[in-house]
């Protein structure tokens, strides 16, 4: 291949990298903030105390601010396939194209058309129905994240098709809208979103807490805040265990680099920390801290298993799609899965202590767990990040798993000037649009909850137009 | 035997539904376009201008779905043609996903803060990522159809000069002209007060370019028999309805038809969109490689929807999806529609857009 179609991929890819990354940090706030939101609406509705219909227009607002960058971004998702990626589309449309078609008529219509009535139609519409129209735009972005994953868990794990007229052809729609890998990538990401959500309405109720602003409605926000912080984080490791087993099997390249297991063990060891040559693809470690026996019992629940490492399934996919690198980048893999992992595992720790401090009502007071709660809010946004990163760079260097390389999915018809073009414009807006939601939600925050209602005049709606 | 038959149908099928999903898009999206493009010149104040954006506030993010489901839906049937098309117009696209971004993005957060500064440069973003977008579409579109270089893969192999000739930038002019003029009928249904007599002027004065410029790109498609293959009839016929449309628009307008004068400007830009389709079928992205300007040779590297379809049991499928969900989603959006019919003013509603008026006919 030319140089000039190399930089033309790794730009491309760069852009993928980089436009899919952003609208992913909006996606799990979408998801998981509209779950949160449409819960506390129904416990307005239910129960009719006024600090339910607060807090839902509260956090509500930000739920909106968010949303908007969300969708505006995830446009540039769906044409990028064809824009950077024409071979790629041509090669899978057949298949790919579908879940992302129904994506588009099955959910985003539904989020798109019911957000617009949520916020603008509390007035016009009965609690009831105002109650609804939440609840479909979170279930219009859950089922948004099932689809899209519907196509990516093809990527990971080609099912349902076969190879026809020089491209892959669908043979069953519904092997691919049911396959493991694709239900676990699922229920992965939707417990990634709730853990999201709660990190973030907890740092929110944390900085009203310390400012001792509404502290009584703060600190009922902030126990949810640590409920649903407990059920995602427990949820998001567990799936996320059943993921990893499952990719031993079906991507177990992409898990060998990520345990950075070079050589086949039986049994094999866990490692927890190691370093490796300074190269892109090294062939083994020079460090490595490792508990014996425990990546065998991890990846099938046997002590004494084989689990075969990064050189052997290097031999194995040369001798099976000819010579050439087949490793990802182990470095990569293995620093993302641990980071990934360990920001789970903190944020269980996280909100047990915090339930413990709320046993007679310690919470309020503890200005050490509510300062560090506040800038604890980047993790679950840098751990969402490494889980994609794991993803999609442990893929590599297959852009489809055993059927197209990257390197061979690019437009032919544009130019690496273009892409570079396009890429620097995405940089800028991107972050020029960063740093404006970022400080709208600030503002948003501080500025607080509106002021109770007089002990006369109830709240009868939920009022969020502006 | 049945299967090739059904093949056959089910290609035509998903080029029509495809069609329909542009038209939609052209249809509420434009309307929003058009809005946008006006907001500064229609609403003069704060509380105008309020007015004049809360009428597509509620609606604007379902009406861009249009687009999403009409490029998803393109990519799922023929997978060719969304990749030669989105990679083929490249700059093209960029552009319009910035401007789309921005006006997204403008159009929620504009709100968000009262400081002048604030206000005006998401204004300009919304009028700006209003105009971009609405000029480039036509572009686009009339380049689909006069043909762009393809190579024997598909793959388009001119650079940016080739997509802004003469004939696409009045496809440009023509789909800007008709989304201001749409618009300004929209904001005279939408409104009451002063900001509807402003939206019902701009509408008499827009009527004449964007009549004007969809009877210029009907005849110069009509005097290149490429452009329209052949059938002129058709296209004639389609053409003459959008102008006459265009101009019952204005005449119910004037009349204080807005109901009216709205079905007429949708209808036209419906009719417009048949214009293109009709006359693209079977051809999906027109190859003039190689191909003299004025020439009647035959192109064999024009996509069509026998070359670029997905296969049988995909478009079997899409087709029970779509024939499930696309009712749902039209009862859905339609209601969304009703919820919001009230009509807004300029003034008077200190507390928000929501609050104003009522539906009743309002006094010209």
């Amino acid at each position: 291949m030319s140089a000039l179609a190399t930089s033309t991929v790794e730009l491309s890819r760069w852009q993928f990298a980089i436009t899919i990354i952003y609208h992913f940090l909006f996606v799990p706030i979408t998801i998981g903030m509209g779950l949160f939101v449409a819960c506390l609406q129904t416990a307005w509705y239910r129960t009719k105390q006024e600090r339910y219909q607060r807090l839902t227009v509260f956090f509500g607002k930000i739920l909106i601010i968010n949303i908007a960058l969300g969708v505006v971004t995830g446009i540039v998702q769906e044409f990028q396939f064809g824009m950077n990626w024409a071979t790629y589309s041509r090669y899978v449309g057949d298949i790919f194209g579908a879940p992302l078609a129904i994506e588009g008529l099955v959910a985003f219509f539904l989020e798109s058309v019911f957000i617009g009535l949520w916020i603008f139609g509390s007035g016009r519409l009965s609690p009831r129905v105002h109650l609804a129209t939440i609840w479909a735009v979170a279930l219009g972005s859950i089922l948004s994240a099932y689809f899209i994953l519907a196509a990516n868990s093809w990527m990971q794990h080609p099912v349902g098709y076969h190879k026809l007229n020089g491209r892959a052809e669908m043979t069953s729609l519904w092997a691919i809208l049911t396959q493991g890998n694709l239900l676990l990538a699922f229920t992965h990401v939707i417990s990634a979103a709730i853990l999201t959500a709660g990190a973030l309405t907890l740092a929110v109720s944390a900085y009203h807490l310390l400012q001792k602003n509404e502290v009584e409605l703060f600190g009922h926000a902030a126990r949810i805040s640590l409920v649903v912080l407990l059920i995602g984080g427990l949820s998001v490791v567990t799936w996320g265990h059943f993921q990893g087993q499952l990719a031993t099997r079906e991507q177990p390249m992409k898990m060998a680099a990520a345990e950075a297991l070079f050589e086949t063990e039986k049994p094999a060891s866990l490692s927890l920390f190691a370093l490796g040559p300074l190269e892109k693809y090294p062939s083994k470690t020079t460090f490595n801290v490792t508990v014996p026996h425990l990546l065998s019992f991890l990846n099938n629940w046997s002590w004494s298993s084989t689990v075969e490492g990064v050189n052997y399934w290097q031999r194995d996919y040369a001798k099976e799609y000819g010579a050439g690198n087949y490793k990802p980048i182990v470095a990569v893999n293995y620093w993302s899965f641990r980071l990934m992992a360990g920001i789970g595992f903190l944020f269980i720790a996280w909100s047990m202590l915090g339930l413990w401090l709320t046993r007679r009502g310690r919470l309020e007071r503890s200005r050490r767990f509510l300062r560090w709660s506040i800038p604890l809010l980047a993790l679950p946004f840098l751990a969402n990040t490494f889980g994609w990163l794991l993803r999609e760079m442990g893929r590599q260097p297959w852009v489809v798993e055993g059927l197209l390389k990257t390197s061979n999915a690019f437009s032919r018809s544009v130019s690496v000037q273009a892409v570079a073009f396009t890429l620097a414009g995405f940089i800028l807006v991107y972050t020029l649009l960063a740093a404006v939601e970022a400080w709208l939600v600030v503002s948003v925050v501080k500025s607080g909850p509106a002021p109770p209602a007089g002990e006369r005049e109830q709240p009868k709606q939920i009022e969020l137009g502006y | 035997m049945v299967v090739a038959n059904t093949f056959v149908s089910l290609r035509g099928f998903w080029f029509v539904v495809i069609g329909l999903l542009w038209a939609g898009y052209l249809v509420l999206e434009g309307f929003d376009f058009g809005v946008g493009m006006l907001m500064r010149l229609i609403g003069r104040d704060a509380a105008e201008r309020k007015a004049v954006i809360g009428t597509i506030e509620p609606v604007w993010d379902g009406n861009e779905v249009w687009l999403i489901v009409a490029g998803g839906a393109t990519f799922a049937a023929f997978p060719d043609w969304y990749a030669s098309m989105f990679s083929g117009f490249y700059i093209v696209f960029f552009l319009i996903l910035i401007a789309l971004i921005f006006r997204g993005v403008a159009i929620e957060y504009r709100a968000k803060r009262s400081g002048v500064r604030w206000r005006s440069a998401w204004e300009t973003a919304i009028v700006l990522g209003s105009a971009v977008p609405a000029f480039l579409w036509g572009l686009v579109f009339a380049n689909v159809i006069r043909g762009i270089p393809l190579d024997s893969r598909g793959d388009f192999i001119g650079d940016l000069g080739n997509l802004f000739g003469g004939y696409a930038i009045l496809g440009g002019l023509v789909s800007l002209a008709l989304f201001a003029f749409h618009g300004a009928v929209f904001l005279t249904l939408r409104t009451s007060g002063k900001v509807r007599l402003r939206a019902k002027m701009a509408a008499v004065w827009l009527s004449l370019p964007a009549a004007a410029l969809v009877l210029a790109i009907l005849g110069w498609s009509l005097a290149d028999s490429g452009t329209v293959n052949g059938k002129w009839i058709a296209a004639f016929v389609l053409g003459a309805i959008a102008v006459a449309l265009v101009t019952a628009s204005l005449v119910l307008v004037y009349r204080n038809r807005d109901g009216a004068a709205f079905a007429a400007t949708a209808l036209a830009i419906c009719s417009a969109s048949a214009l293109f389709f009709v006359s693209l079928y079977p051809r999906l992205l027109v190859s003039n490689a190689g191909r003299p300007p004025g020439s009647l040779m035959a192109r064999g590297q024009d996509l069509t929807v026998f070359t670029a379809s997905s296969s049988h049991h995909t478009l079997v499928l899409m087709t029970i999806v779509a024939l499930i969900f696309m009712p749902l989603v039209l009862i859905y959006q339609g209601w969304t529609y009703w919820v919001f019919r009230a009509r807004l003013r300029g003034d008077s509603i200190p507390g928000g857009a929501a609050s104003s008026g009522t539906a009743s006919r309002p006094t010209p």
